[in-house]
This record gives C-alpha cells, sequence and structure tokens, in this order.
C-alpha cells in the first residue's frame, strides 16, 4: 500500500484510504463467493460424467443437446435434444454436453447489474470499496470501450428466461421415474432450483426496464397502465436482487452436487419409488 | 464529561496538515457540534461549512474516519470510546480552507443539463399528472445536494474523469427529467455522450453514502443506461425503429 499525504490529508495509491472500519470484509467475501462457484462449476462442466441420476438431471448439463451414452453417470440417449455426440467433436475438447449451454446462464450472471458491481469491486478493485483507492488506470473509461459489451445484458435475459422454463420441464419429469409418479428429494431441489432463478432473473434491471420502466406515463393507457402493475412487481423483486441473485447461485452448484452424489453412489436418494 | 481526540486537517490549496484537538464531548452531540465546540474554545480560525443543523442543507458533508458524511448527522455514539475522530474535506473537490471545498463545479454540471421542457397544455388549459407518473421522480427530488454521492465516485474521486461524466447526483436529475410525464426534451444522446452514462460501473457507492437514501444507481443510473441501450445499443430496438418510426417523444 504506498500512501501519499495529499491536499485535504486524504492518502493516494491503491487501497488507500482513512477508513478505520473493515471494509475489505465484503469485497473478500464475494471473491471467495463467487471464485468457489467459478472454480467448481469449471470443474463439474469439464467432468461429462455423473450428471444423471434417473429421473434427475444436472442442471449444468441442461438442456442436453447431444448425449455420450456410454460415459458414466450419463444420461440414456433418448433425453437427448438432437442425437449422439457428434463424431467431429475436436478431441482437445472436453466431450461435455454442459460446455454447449453453459454460456447462456455464464453471460447472464457475468452481464448482471449486481454481479458487475460485485466483481467490480471484489475482482477488479475499482474501487475495491467506497472511499477506498482503487487499481490506478492510465484514462478510466468505465464501461465505454472494451466493457461495451455489458450493454447488451437484456440479451442474456432472454435466454435465461428461455432456461427457466426448461430446467422447469427438468423437474416436472423428476416426479416420474421408469414412468411412475413419485416424488424424491431430488425433486424437490430441482423444483427449488428453476423457483430461485425466476426470482432472480424476473427481477432484472433490464426486465425491469422492458416491462415498464422505459416509459414516462403510467397512466396514460390501458397497456401502459398494465405494464405499471408488472413494472411494480418486478421492482419488488428487483430490490432484492442481490439476494435472489446469491440464493440461486448456490441453489445451481447444491443442485449438481445432489445428483452428481447420488449419480456417483455416494448418498442415495430418499425418494417414494424405493 | 470523556475528552475525545479529534484529527481535524488544517490547512488550504497550498497546503496543510492534520492537527489533534483534545475536547470534551457531552452525550448526544453529533460530530458538528464537536467541531463547533474546537472553533469556540481552539481554534476560532477553523473553517467549516454548515447551515441547518438538521440534514436538510447539505452544507456539512466531511469525510469522517474516511466516510462521507453529514457532520450535523453523524452522532459521536457511533465511534468507539476511545476512537481518534479525523475529519477530512471532502476528496473529489479543492480546499479553500480547512474543511470546506469548492463545489462550484457541480453547479457548471447543473447548468450544462437541458431544462425541463414541457407538453402542450391539455385542452381545459391545464396540466395533468397521476401519483404513479411522478413517484419515480419524487424520489429523486429527495436531493439536498450535498454532494457526498459525487465525492464518493470513483469516477470523479480518483480517476478525475470530471471532463467525461458529470457524476451521480446530476445523473438523478437527468432521470427525474427524462422520467418526467409531462417533460418532452429528448437527453438520452447527451446522456450517453455529453454526460457520460457509460463511465459510471454501477459499484453503488454513491448509493451507499447518500444521506437521503435516494436509489441513484438501481433507481437511476441503471435505468438511464437501459434506454441508452434502447437508443444505441440494442440491434433489434433499432431495426424496430426502422420498420415502425421512432416511437419516441419529439
Ligand atoms: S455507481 Fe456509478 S455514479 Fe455511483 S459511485 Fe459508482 S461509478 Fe459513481
Ligand atoms: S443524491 Fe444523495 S448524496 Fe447525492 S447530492 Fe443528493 S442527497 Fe447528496
Ligand atoms: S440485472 Fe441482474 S440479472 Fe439482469
Ligand atoms: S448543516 Fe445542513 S445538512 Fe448538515
Amino acid at each position: 500500500m504506498s500512501e501519499t499525504l495529499r491536499i485535504g490529508g486524504h492518502a493516494g495509491g491503491f487501497a488507500a484510504t482513512a477508513r478505520t472500519d473493515r471494509w475489505w470484509v465484503g469485497p473478500l467475501l464475494t471473491f471467495a463467493g463467487l471464485g468457489a462457484f467459478v472454480v467448481y462449476s469449471t470443474w463439474a462442466a469439464f467432468q461429462g460424467a455423473y450428471y444423471y441420476a434417473a429421473p434427475y438431471l444436472s442442471p449444468f448439463y441442461s438442456p442436453l443437446l447431444f448425449i455420450d451414452p456410454s460415459a458414466p453417470g450419463a444420461a440414456p440417449l433418448e433425453h437427448a435434444w438432437i442425437g449422439a455426440w457428434p463424431s467431429w467433436w475436436p478431441a482437445l475438447l472436453p466431450a461435455s454436453p454442459a460446455f454447449l449451454i453453459l454460456i447462456f446462464p455464464g453471460a447472464f450472471r457475468a452481464t448482471c447489474y449486481y454481479y458487475r458491481k460485485a466483481y467490480y469491486r471484489s475482482f477488479f478493485a475499482t474501487p475495491p470499496g467506497c472511499a477506498v483507492g482503487p487499481i490506478p488506470q492510465g484514462r478510466y473509461k468505465g464501461e465505454t470501450s472494451l466493457l461495451i459489451f455489458q450493454n447488451l445484458h437484456r440479451y442474456a435475459l432472454y435466454f435465461a428466461i428461455l432456461f427457466i422454463f426448461i430446467l422447469y420441464l427438468d423437474a416436472f419429469k423428476a416426479f416420474f421415474k421408469d414412468g411412475r409418479l413419485g416424488v424424491g428429494v431430488g425433486t424437490l431441489v430441482l423444483l427449488i432450483n428453476p423457483t430461485l432463478l425466476g426470482l432472480y432473473t424476473f427481477g432484472c434491471h433490464s426486465f425491469r426496464h422492458l416491462v415498464g420502466g422505459g416509459l414516462d406515463c403510467f397512466s396514460c393507457d390501458r397497456a401502459s397502465a398494465a405494464r405499471h402493475g408488472l413494472w411494480k412487481k418486478v421492482t419488488a423483486l428487483n430490490e432484492r436482487h442481490m439476494l435472489w441473485a446469491w440464493t440461486s447461485l448456490f441453489w445451481v452448484g447444491f443442485t449438481d452436487v445432489y445428483v452428481r452424489l447420488v449419480a456417483m453412489g455416494v448418498i442415495r436418494d430418499l425418494n417414494t419409488w424405493g | 464529561m470523556p475528552e475525545r481526540t479529534f484529527r481535524i486537517w488544517r490547512g488550504d490549496a497550498q497546503g496543510g496538515r492534520l492537527v489533534d484537538y483534545q475536547v470534551e464531548v457531552d452525550p448526544g452531540m453529533v460530530v458538528l457540534d464537536v467541531i463547533h465546540r474546537i472553533q469556540a474554545h481552539q481554534a476560532t480560525d477553523l473553517a467549516v461549512r454548515w447551515n441547518c443543523k438538521a440534514g436538510k442543507c447539505g452544507s456539512c458533508s466531511t469525510e469522517i474516519n474516511g466516510h462521507p458524511r453529514l457532520a450535523c448527522m453523524t452522532r459521536m455514539n457511533l465511534f468507539g470510546s476511545d476512537e481518534v475522530v479525523t475529519v477530512q474535506p471532502l476528496k473529489a473537490f479543492p480546499v479553500i480552507k480547512d474543511l470546506v471545498t469548492d463545489v462550484s463545479w457541480n453547479f457548471e454540471q447543473n447548468r450544462r443539463i437541458p431544462p425541463f421542457k414541457p407538453k402542450p397544455r391539455d385542452a381545459d388549459g391545464r396540466y395533468r399528472m397521476k401519483q404513479q407518473d411522478v413517484d419515480r421522480v419524487q424520489e429523486f427530488r429527495k436531493c439536498i445536494e450535498c454532494f457526498l454521492c459525487q465525492d464518493v465516485c470513483h469516477v470523479l474521486r480518483d480517476h478525475g474523469r470530471k471532463d467525461a461524466f458529470v457524476g451521480p447526483r446530476f445523473m438523478i436529475r437527468l432521470a427525474s427529467l427524462e422520467m418526467h410525464p409531462l417533460d418532452v426534451a429528448d437527453r438520452i444522446p447527451a446522456i450517453r455522450k455529453d454526460f457520460g452514462s457509460g463511465l459510471c460501473n454501477i459499484t453503488r457507492c454513491c448509493t451507499e453514502v447518500c444521506p437521503e437514501h435516494i436509489g441513484i444507481t438501481d433507481n437511476g443510473i441503471i435505468p438511464l443506461k437501459e434506454r441508452v441501450v434502447d437508443r444505441f445499443y440494442d440491434p433489434i430496438a433499432w431495426l424496430a425503429r426502422k420498420i415502425f418510426g421512432t416511437g419516441k417523444r419529439a
């Protein structure tokens, strides 16, 4: 920490501050939490195995476009949206269905207005805390140059909404094992997952703008009055956006862990199928 | 009466230093009271700006133990009993003397903003607005212009980009005009280019320090950024405008 005192007695330089509280606890926890999730999800996506324990499918692997049924803990071929794992797939890349789809939820979270704050502070230190010296930059440009792609967050949102339906479909399928209706702990885990994702996704700032935030007059006609109603509901979720961001992130990881452990035979799923 | 150590920056644009004062603090005092006691008994030439002592005029903004705060709203029981209380002028603005800074840059920014431009009156000669249409705007009008948000914003405070960004206080003033149901001026291109909405990286320090608890980032800046996206970055919105006309106010 280089500290040079200037007019006003303010310290200059990276992480310099006159704050006496433990301002670094927040960014450190964020760093640890997001870091752990990125490491685990990357590892899990590389596996290409143990992502299916009938009738449960890990959300990291849904939708299953192609399936290599020979992998341990893989889903049966009839679950594939397209078919068998393509022979042309480059050998250098892992033959994992997760690779084809994780880009969508990944892009959604990465461009989210909440996560941007979280990682700009905790990973990029711009700034690490309020009234704490940021990493010095020649000419700060914010989100105008290299980060201009953040403006396309709403396109990631469109896919994220699609994924909620896909994951609810997985949860619905998790009620049927070999054609028999039933319920297991895994069913509940798979049902909670898209619910939390929905609470996160439908509180999105871009969604809030699109449903009604872009209007200046909420009372001018019937359509804008309806959009105002929707906007108020989205706003209620939006005020808790950080909470839903973290709970849904945790739960999607936990769901993968759960399915993986059942598929590996490490734990037994309590259910009505016996 | 317990004695406390206050460390106050004394000096002007040429230089200065942090000076320690031992001062007696009574129960219920706020930081501004203590500064006034020091001014009355130990440092009669100490410069501090204040007016209302009620958190409503926005004059007494300083940095207290590193936090941008209103000195009149910072109670002494916030601090540990033997904690040194450091009081400094705002970092983002030039020091005039001691705790007083020159915030006139802010007034210049305010003058750059295209003013309210009302649409024509209704046939009976009146203007009508419904409460639900002005709720959002009213939140921004709570601003007391303390400029604590401007001070904490790293774009202005640390990166010195006053040339490119008007800062959070004026982003919400722009938002209050843009979202106004009667206003017909179009400030979106200027919000992007002249006022620098893209410089804000939504790290929300402005929101954290605002004594009026205005949702500066979530309710003001992000909605403006989304309106800028509509106009400049969203290819489908662009296409829709080409096909169906602007659909935007004049
Ligand atoms: S959210 Fe934006 S305007 Fe507010 S302090 Fe951060 S960078 Fe500045
Ligand atoms: S928005 Fe809040 S912090 Fe900024 S000047 Fe207004 S009252 Fe002060
Ligand atoms: S702002 Fe967080 S998901 Fe869109
Ligand atoms: S003296 Fe008016 S806000 Fe503090």
